[in-house]
């Protein structure tokens, strides 16, 4: 194997980084609760989807975010489709958001993506509660979106670093 | 105004219907079949349960793949607190041990004692069926409290089935596949179980709360609780037998779980079947 061509190979597997990552969180779903810090947890690929889906929504794709909601459901044990739909609605509000700003601002994207968490988190929540007959502890859901909305601007600085040292490394080359 | 309106629908309409270069589905489509997916789950549609009958398989193995560093971590962290806890917990139990072994003399003789006036009053015994099984998952998230084991249908496991780690209930069988199951823990928001309190036999129902203990959530009458009480399951309902130890009532509407719900690695899964004509 050439030099170039392996490379190459390397270049496919960083560009492929965030969808990895996004179905290794699904099936891991990382929660941290061994820490047993009280109310502490986030959703990752919340953080993963949007940020990916703003910056470059080809490094998803909604096809795999939508596979990957349902291994989430099968993961956590949920309805079908239900993750599906609130990823997919993150997809939505980043699509929205990308397409009014001609100025990106991370304080902007950040704000955003609380209404965004806020709005997908309730109709995820709804949905359980009114037609599966879900009980839900309020407390650790509203932990959960704070800690996930606070962890959104740590996260965006490390995608960030990322994102100039890969993608535009390559549109350079 | 008319033109910020007009900029507002073209951005949605961009956003949802408009496929990327590189994207195969639009974003309304999958949203709409993500629906449709949730519709077919709520009516309890055949096709579904099959679906996600074979997704779980497959998902779960490779979960349990992809978890193992993570669960790695965190035996460590567990492996490292147990280490530096040791002599203190070595005493503690040194003296537990002369406690138990005093106890343990009056058990043998008070089993038979039980057995016989059963016997007497013609009531039924219990006769149960275990297997143990590895646990592959251990979804401790706060919003469901439940683990994977890796026993399907095709070794006879029933919805309901009691899930035991060593004497103590920890859980019950909610979801069945072939090769794996799901079992829902004592500790789960949406778990109720009948318990009695001893001693004054007090009868009620026990609720998760999402956390690392449980709650009495109806008793039958107003009761004061001046001493400490032990949680046992009452047996109402017919889903447990009556008397599997759950945990300890220790303070107000706390019930302390005998079992530590987050070091499960082998469980019992048990069927019990009323043995009539004794």
């Amino acid at each position: 194997m050439s030099i170039e061509s392996k490379k190459t190979i390397f270049f496919k597997i960083l560009e492929s980084a965030p969808l990895i990552l996004l179905f290794i969180s699904v099936l891991n779903e990382f929660d941290f609760n061994y820490l047993n810090y009280k109310y502490f947890s986030f959703n990752f690929p919340f953080i993963l989807i949007y940020y990916w889906s703003l910056k470059r929504s080809d490094s998803l794709g909604y096809g795999f975010i939508f596979i990957a909601g349902l291994f989430n459901d099968v993961v956590i044990g949920f309805p079908t489709g239900l993750s599906s739909l609130t990823y997919l609605i993150i997809c939505g509000f980043a699509a929205y958001l990308r397409n009014i700003t001609l100025h990106p601002n991370i304080i902007n994207d950040w704000l955003f993506f609380l209404l965004t968490i806020l709005v997908a988190t309730s109709v995820n929540y709804f949905l359980l509660i009114t037609i599966f007959k879900v009980d839900v502890n309020y407390y650790d859901l509203t932990g959960n979106i704070f800690f996930t909305f606070l962890f959104y601007y740590i996260f965006s600085f490390i995608f960030e670093f990322y994102y100039k040292k890969v993608f535009k490394r390559k549109k350079n080359d | 105004m008319a033109t910020s309106r007009d900029d507002f629908v073209i951005a949605i309409r961009s956003a949802f219907l408009k496929k990327g270069t590189k994207q195969r589905f639009s974003l309304i489509g999958l949203i709409i079949f993500s629906i449709f997916l949730i519709f077919l789950n709520s009516i309890n549609f055949k096709a579904i349960n099959y679906l996600k009958s074979g997704l779980n398989e497959v998902v779960y193995r490779i979960s349990f793949i992809v978890s193992l560093p993570e669960k790695q971590i965190n035996n460590s962290v567990i492996s490292i607190k147990n280490h530096l806890k040791l002599y203190e917990e070595f005493n503690e139990t040194k003296d537990e041990l002369k406690i138990l072994k005093g106890k343990n003399f009056n058990l043998n003789y008070l089993k038979s004692e039980n057995d016989r006036l059963r016997k007497l009053i013609d009531e039924y015994i219990i006769n149960s069926e275990e297997l143990v099984a590895k646990v592959l998952l251990d979804k401790d998230s706060p919003f469901l409290k439940s683990l994977i084991v890796n026993k399907g249908s095709k070794d006879s496991l029933k919805i309901g089935m009691a899930v035991l780690d060593g004497p103590y209930l920890i859980g019950k069988i909610v979801e069945v596949n072939y090769a794996t199951s799901r079992a829902l823990l004592i500790s789960d928001l949406n778990s109720k179980i009948p318990v009695i309190l001893e001693p004054g036999d007090i009868q009620s129902i026990m609720s998760g709360t999402g956390k690392n203990f449980g709650e009495i959530q109806h008793f039958k009458k107003e009761f004061a609780f001046t001493e400490k009480k032990l949680v046992y399951t009452s047996g109402a309902g017919g889903v447990f037998k009556s008397g599997i130890p759950v945990g300890e009532y220790i303070e107000e509407n706390k019930i302390k779980f005998f079992s530590d719900l987050s070091q499960l690695t082998f469980v019992k899964l048990v069927s019990f079947e009323k043995k009539e004509n004794y």
